[in-house]
């Protein structure tokens, strides 16, 4: 009987978005027939229980405080005992610190392979079918999986999580099984903050190599000021030029954002810079290029030279108020 | 692994992964796919380059080296011909020699693959202290290679470093995570993977590029690593490459006129307020 078991996590002792995203991923293989769901969360049986009504058929509360840190080493013999348990032949993770790492250690231990990142899901010929992001964005490929086991992270914010429907029912069990991990955490720090984090920002302005000179940023800022909430990035063209700090670039290399709204100033849109901002709700781009990348990926566009828009356009979303 | 019970007072002996893949700044218009092949194909008049993250790790090992006072820096590349310029590259920011994996037979081979191959060329080295590598390709962007080679020569693995420090046998590595940094610590042999938060990597100078010339580059064939047949090519795959191609942009732009630019800025305002976006 086949089956998916989804590895569940949470972030500051509550249940992470992520989890009910993979339950609604989890529960649309599982129409087209792959199975039931069984949910895995390092945490208590009411956890668990949240679990089975956002979708999951099974529960298991994996109880062992070892996994709290995280590490692959005390995760992988609970997640096998889950497997066991559950019959699943996928296993969908988040691409998450967790996922990163769990996925593919889990996936050379059964000897099987994992796809990172993946965007879509779907069930062909019984077997899953994967669709993720390569070359920054550029390409995309569908991948299959040899081994008997399909081992799948999962894109943040790619999948809807299902509302919670608390008249489900489903067997709620315990796994207190754990390894002995031999890399020891020591510590958790925030990332410090000073102003708005470029990737908590609801609205970026980025410049690139377009700009012409360092002192364009001067008026990118303004731009953003201008708006609540809103942070400076910049293009790695324009980082490695020295106009703007490395903490502020944004790309493959760099940050990755995905705000409300992202304007992009004479930046062409090489994959480097897409990779870290094509999940942005709605781009506008400033460029004298209409064949320019990031004006096909935009929703608005001016074609034009930013030295002319951007001090208007300054003054034109003050008056709005 | 051999240096798990090296001898306490020898050099650090340390191998780093790197691997050239196509520019990551290619105009998208330059970014072509042979959707029958399934690859990409190479863009006219970019030259290949060293994956971004590698020239950290890199710079890793070398920071390692010079605090332990010496040691020894090797550096394995898997891919074509070309990829000799990839560890040309980490021999001339100071790397002490190189292994090029190359061989028909690594054509079109997944990640789960290199990986494989790369567990048995280090075993070949006599294996290492510490392997460094990037903390992911910026071509296939699965950062899986880590985590294969650690669970094949059963050596724990920590991801996306930003800061190594060897204390002895241990190792303290600051890593990047999903809401900040952790600190965590691992005995050698250990494997790390190197984010680019961890800093610039040095520039090659033109003394090292002349030096680097001089240094050994071993090209090892498939056989030569100890790899069979049955784990190479294609259709080898763990992870077999259904279709490749070009994502159709949906070009939705709606580009916004006016008779001067002003006016171009006075009606993006109206459209970014209609559209709630301001």
């Amino acid at each position: 009987m086949p089956g998916i078991l989804v590895i569940a996590q949470t972030s500051e002792g509550a249940i992470a978005p992520i989890s009910y995203e993979l339950l609604g991923a989890a529960r649309q293989l599982s129409s087209q027939g792959a199975g039931s769901v069984t949910a895995l969360i390092a945490g208590t049986e009411a956890q668990a229980k949240d679990l089975i009504a956002h979708g999951a058929d099974a529960a298991i509360a994996a109880s062992n405080a070892a996994l709290q840190a995280g590490t692959v080493d005390a995760y992988l013999p609970a997640v096998e005992a889950a497997i066991q348990q559950s019959g699943a032949d996928i296993v969908l993770l988040g691409q998450t610190s967790l996922g990163r790492d769990l996925g593919p250690a889990l996936a050379f231990k059964l000897k099987t392979a994992v796809g990172m990142d993946c965007v879509e899901l779907k069930i062909a010929g019984g077997r899953l079918r994967a669709t993720r992001g390569c070359y920054g964005g550029n390409a995309r490929a569908e991948i299959t999986w040899k081994s008997a086991i399909q081992v799948a992270t999962v894109k943040p914010k790619t999948f809807d999580g299902l509302a919670a429907d608390a008249s489900r029912s489903g067997a709620v069990t315990t796994i207190d099984s754990a390894g002995d991990a031999r890399v020891k955490v020591l510590g958790v720090s925030k990332a410090e903050s000073s102003g708005i984090k470029l990737e908590d920002a609801e609205v970026v302005v980025s410049g690139g190599r377009g700009l012409g000179d360092e002192g364009a940023f001067k008026m990118l800022e303004q731009l953003a000021g201008t708006f609540k909430g809103a942070a400076v990035g910049a293009s790695r063209a324009a980082c490695d030029l020295g106009w703007y700090p490395p903490s502020q670039q944004v790309g493959l290399t760099g940050k990755t954002v995905s705000p409300n709204l992202y304007i992009a100033i004479a930046i062409s849109g090489a994959s480097q810079h897409m990779a870290g901002m094509s999940g942005s709700k709605a781009i506008v781009a400033i460029n004298k290029d209409a064949d320019a990348n990031m004006v096909k990926a935009a929703k608005f566009a001016i074609i034009e030279d930013y030295k002319k828009i951007v001090p208007a356009l300054i003054e034109e979303i003050k008056k709005l108020g | 692994m051999r240096s798990a019970c090296r001898r306490p007072g020898n050099r650090v002996n340390i191998i780093v992964c790197v691997k050239q893949i196509p520019d990551p700044e290619t105009p998208a218009a330059s970014f072509k796919v042979d959707e029958a092949a399934k690859k990409v194909l190479p863009a006219q008049g970019i030259a290949p380059v060293v994956n971004p993250f590698d020239p950290q790790a890199t710079e890793a090992a070398l920071r390692l080296k010079e605090a332990d006072g010496g040691g020894k820096v090797t550096v394995i590349s898997l891919g074509p011909d070309s990829a000799r310029d990839a560890i040309k590259h980490a021999l001339a920011m100071g790397a002490d020699e190189g292994v090029l994996l190359n061989d028909p037979g690594f054509e079109g081979i997944d990640n789960f693959q290199t990986a494989a191959i790369l567990a048995k060329a280090i075993q070949k080295l006599g294996g290492a202290d510490l392997i460094l590598m990037g903390r992911s390709a910026a071509d296939w962007d699965m950062g899986v290679v880590p985590a294969g080679v650690g669970q094949i020569l059963g050596v724990p693995v920590v991801t996306v470093a930003k800061a190594i420090e060897k204390n002895g046998n241990n190792l303290k590595v600051e890593r990047v995570v999903d809401d900040g940094f952790q600190s965590v610590e691992v005995a050698l042999p250990a494997i790390v993977s190197v984010s680019n938060e961890f800093g610039e990597p040095r520039y090659p100078q033109l003394r090292q590029i002349m030096l680097a010339a001089k240094k050994t580059v071993q090209v090892w064939s498939a056989a030569d690593a100890g790899v069979g047949a049955d784990e190479l090519g294609a259709g080898n795959r763990w992870l077999p490459l259904e279709a490749l191609y070009v994502p159709k942009i949906e070009s939705n732009v709606e580009i916004i006129e006016g008779e001067t630019p002003d006016e171009k800025a006075h009606n993006l305002a109206l459209k970014l307020r209609a559209a709630k976006l301001v």
